[in-house]
């Protein structure tokens, strides 16, 4: 009963709160410039939700368990209800999504100060909150899937928030199109799984699902994947991810970082002993996931744009996520969910403090060219930066923090969370070729990752200012409202790791994730049976070779951006030459993308699908109409005013009826 | 030979049509109220040659009826006919139209 | 014999005079064989042993109708010449109707021979014609009918003053 209430509580609130905020926005424009009272609803509706889920967690027995609300829909055989459940899968990601949500609704505050839509991204952000719960405490596809069109609608929102510069719709356009053909993928699984099932209910399809065909399952696992790379913007639908910094850094944050992109991992755990099932598709999954953290962390070393970097970063990042999937560590996975989402928060609010910051700069710089001229910067453009560590202590802090904690810097949650999954590939790495190729792409991957992320760090904080009038002009940190945040998600990116201690200390027994996921101690995420026999001491020269990558690539990336600055990237440009220009071009995915679909597809709807629309479609409604006339315009002579029309008629009937009544039957 | 009822029939059928050509063929609104009275005469001597033919005499009062009705008819049509007339000073029938089409 | 000679002259009197009707140029002299036509009707009438229907016939139709029909072309006074009937397809598929009917009416007589029922002797019919027969049923089983014509001649009869009478200017 007290789950029921409180499950109630945490999906309801945020609906209320984005209703509220967003009726009550439309209706009463009064409400619209009261900052901290749309601001603290909007915290307040997220924050109360992270207080229940936190009872639920303390209270929490290790039985799932359900609160059935109402059915929506029953037809034949199909009957779907809102139920949610909970367990430890759905607890670990709900206080993720609600205290990550909670904190960056209280960044909000701060960030949109001032913006004329402030009550419209807070009703926006509930929105989404409540979307993305019901993506993960639903108990049956059907209520996952709801959530995860509504948090791809929110996504769309939000990055096109700032509507009136065309660039930001497109780019919520292309996000949602993307989305939509993952979403199709995802639907086809489900027509699948319901044929062979019966039903979309977790409880079946999990007990049920893996003793179908296997033909059968590889599909279905395979359609699932598909989704998910929509989602989480692997290849080959990730390309709206880089478009998507165009929306506000806060929504960068939430959405692109920490909650929405993880949906397709939480898919896999939660549907885990099925995709267990499915072995070919598992070791697609892994390559898929390893080239895309590889080609992803290639492209960030060459981004200009912190965003860009993170997005880049981000998307590298759920390469590794669903590398772990594909070798069947699907605890691992959601291991590096929870700490991803703290250390790229915390990058992300801090890339917005910066941001904040240099918008003030360029401000100042409209007026400051010789006589008054405009002098323009772009305020995301790590080139104009640098030096900020003077002006910005908390930012900088934070972000040094959470820089280390992604390059996997030892005892930081990233290296504990990170080397896991690596771990967890060399160990099936014997009898898995899959696995082995994603291993080494996983090692050169992880150093990538520490250069592009000391270079961003780097770049922006420390050495000399770069931008114009640098000796007049100052930026300033931002407010509490802001660095408190930056703070609480720092420090967590520090310490969460150590819920994961790796199987050597004490032979696993102080991995409380391992235990309270895994399916091997009861949990709802199953592990592969097939476990690799690692010895001990191959164990912690894994771990030691870890550090040492993280360590190399973080000391030697400083050293050469914090000695020769931007030099350094062309020194790069010169080096790799070719190389270098395919992944600063993103690999011209995008322009490949346009030539094969869009251009196409545009080109035939305006040639056939516009015109059949115009003149078969619109033409055959049109032809009733038409028709219609006709008759009419035939059936008017049958009353004309004319008496000897009127008897012919009559005579006709005579003749008619005669003849009936002569030789009719 | 035997006067039988078909020759009636016959010679009513005759009538009747020939009354239907006047109504369908003649424009004077009047001769076309007379071409019906004569349609209904037609029928009138059906109905008698039957009645007759089986000693029933529901046939003849139906005639009787008929006449009544017929009597009545032609007065109130042609009073309509005077009504018209004095408005179109015609009684042509393809005249008179008061329908556009 | 002299039955079927009275019924001859009286059925191709008829048909002439009908002919006569319908063809004339003067509404006049369609007024006039019209008359002629239902004294032969009259006639056709007698010879079937209706007497009493004939009378009726004589007086009604031909006394007070006609003498109405007649009263109303004189009042018109019609001095216009009726111009000739165009012949268009309306009119030409409206007379190839007409023999349509009379096809199907022939076609049912000579067909329905066995169907027709049996000739009555004439005394049967000479009672059934007279008077006394007629009122019979019409003072007792058509009783209703009777008094609703009664009425209907009192509308038709405020009907006509009604609608042609001069309208106070």
């Amino acid at each position: 009963m007290q789950t029921q209430i409180l499950v109630e509580l945490i999906i309801l609130l945020p609906l209320a709160g984005a209703v509220f905020l967003g009726i009550g926005g439309l209706f009463a424009p009064a409400m619209r410039s009261r900052e901290t009272l749309v601001g603290a609803i909007g915290t307040a509706m997220v924050v109360v939700p992270f207080i229940c889920t936190v009872i639920l967690f303390i209270g929490f027995d290790g039985e799932a368990q359900i609160a059935h609300f109402f059915t929506w829909m029953a037809a034949g055989d199909l009957s779907i209800a809102f139920e949610y459940r909970v367990d430890q899968l759905s607890l670990v990601m709900t206080l993720v999504i609600t205290g990550v949500g909670g904190l960056i609704h209280l960044y909000s505050i701060g960030y949109m100060h001032g913006d004329p839509g402030f009550w419209r991204f807070f009703a926006y952000l509930n929105l989404f909150i409540f979307a993305m719960l019901n993506l993960v405490l639903g108990n049956n596809l059907v209520v996952l899937f709801l959530g995860w069109e509504g948090v791809g609608l929110c996504s769309y929102l939000l990055i096109g928030f700032w509507y009136t510069d065309l660039k930001n719709s497109a780019a919520a356009n292309k996000a949602f199109i993307m989305n939509r053909i993952g979403d199709f993928c995802f639907l086809l699984a489900m027509f699948f799984l319901f044929r062979e099932l019966g039903s979309l209910d977790f409880d079946v399809i999990l007990s049920a699902g893996p003793s179908l065909d296997s033909g059968i399952i590889n599909i279905v696992v395979l359609l699932l994947f598909l989704g998910a790379t929509g989602k989480s913007a692997q290849i080959p639908l990730f390309t709206w991810l880089p478009d998507a910094m165009a929306g506000p850094t806060p929504v960068s944050a939430l959405i692109h970082a920490a909650t929405m992109v993880t949906s397709g991992l939480y898919l896999m755990a939660r549907l885990s002993p099925l995709v267990l099932a499915a072995e070919s598709v598992m070791s697609v999954i892994a390559i898929v996931g390893a080239t895309t953290a590889i080609v992803a962390a290639t492209i960030a070393i060459t981004q200009n744009d912190i965003k860009k970097v993170l997005a880049y970063s981000t998307i590298s990042q759920l390469g590794y996520m669903f590398l772990a999937t594909g070798v069947g560590a699907f605890w691992v996975a959601i291991f590096h969910v929870m700490t991803h989402a703290f250390f790229k928060g915390c990058l992300f609010l801090g890339s917005g403090s910066v941001i904040h910051g240099m918008h003030d700069v360029e401000h100042q710089l409209e007026h400051a060219g010789e006589d008054g001229a405009a002098i323009h910067i772009d305020p995301q453009d790590m080139r104009t930066m640098g030096g900020l560590k003077k002006y910005m202590p908390s930012t900088r802090m934070t972000f040094l923090m959470s820089t280390l904690a992604i390059a996997g810097i030892p005892l930081l949650s990233g290296y504990f969370s990170k080397d896991e999954i690596l771990f967890q590939a060399f160990s099936v790495m014997g009898h898995n070729n899959a696995a082995a190729v994603a291993w080494v792409i996983g090692i050169i991957t992880a150093f990538l990752t520490a250069v592009y992320m000391t270079r961003a760090y780097v770049l922006t904080f420390e050495g000399e200012e770069r931008w114009p009038k640098a000796d007049i002009i100052k930026p300033h940190e931002s407010p509490w409202t802001m660095t408190a945040p930056l703070w609480v998600l720092g420090i967590l990116a520090v310490v969460a790791g150590f819920v994961g201690l790796p199987a050597v200390i004490q032979h696993g027994e102080l991995n409380w994730i391992h235990h309270f996921l895994g399916s091997s101690f009861g949990g709802p995420v199953a592990e592969t049976a097939a476990e690799g026999h690692v010895s001990v001491a191959t164990e912690w020269i894994l771990l030691a070779t870890g550090a040492a990558i993280a360590l190399a690539g973080v000391f030697l990336t400083w050293r050469w951006y914090s000695s020769q600055g931007l030099a350094f990237d062309d020194k790069l440009r010169a080096r790799f030459g070719g190389l270098y220009r395919l992944a600063e071009g993103k690999y011209f995915i995008d322009e490949a993308y346009d030539r094969a679909i869009v251009k196409p597809l545009i080109g035939s709807t305006t040639k056939f699908f516009a015109p059949f629309d115009r003149f078969v479609i619109d033409g055959a409604v049109n032809l009733i109409g038409f028709m219609t006339r006709a008759t009419s315009f035939i059936l008017r002579y049958m009353q004309t005013g004319i008496v000897s029309t009127y008897a012919t008629a009559i005579v006709l009937g005579v003749v008619l009826v005669l003849a009936l009544m002569l030789f009719g039957q | 030979m035997e006067m039988s009822l078909n020759w009636y029939l016959t010679l009513s059928s005759v009538l009747f049509i020939t009354g239907t050509l006047g109504f369908l063929f003649r424009r004077n609104i009047i001769v076309m109220l007379m071409s019906v009275e004569l349609m209904l005469n037609a029928v009138n001597l059906t109905l008698v040659a039957l009645s007759q033919a089986t000693a029933d005499t529901a046939g003849q009062i139906l005639v009787f009826f008929v006449i009544a009705v017929a009597a009545a008819e032609a007065a109130v049509g042609l009073a309509i006919v005077i009504a018209i007339f004095r408005g179109n000073q015609t009684i042509d029938i393809s005249k008179i139209k008061l329908f556009r089409y | 014999m002299a039955g079927q000679i009275l019924f001859f002259a009286l059925a191709v009197t008829a048909i002439a005079a009908g002919i006569g009707t319908v063809w004339s140029r003067s509404p006049v002299n369609s007024a006039l064989w019209l008359i002629l036509n239902l004294f032969c009707i009259a006639g056709l009438y007698l010879t079937l042993n209706a007497q009493f229907i004939a009378v009726i016939q004589v007086l009604v139709y031909a006394g007070a109708i006609m003498v109405l029909f007649l009263f109303v072309i004189m009042l018109l006074n019609l001095s216009e010449k009726p111009s000739f009937t165009r012949m268009t397809f309306a009119r030409i598929f409206g007379f190839f109707l007409v023999m349509g009917v009379l096809a199907l009416l022939t076609y049912a007589v000579a067909a329905g021979l066995d169907v027709l029922p049996e000739n009555v002797v004439p005394e049967a019919a000479a009672v059934s014609g007279s008077p006394s027969a007629l009122a019979r049923a019409l003072f007792t089983q058509y009783a209703l009918p009777f008094e609703l014509i009664g009425v209907l001649l009192l509308a038709a009869t405020i009907g006509a003053v009604v609608i042609a009478k001069r309208k106070p200017v």
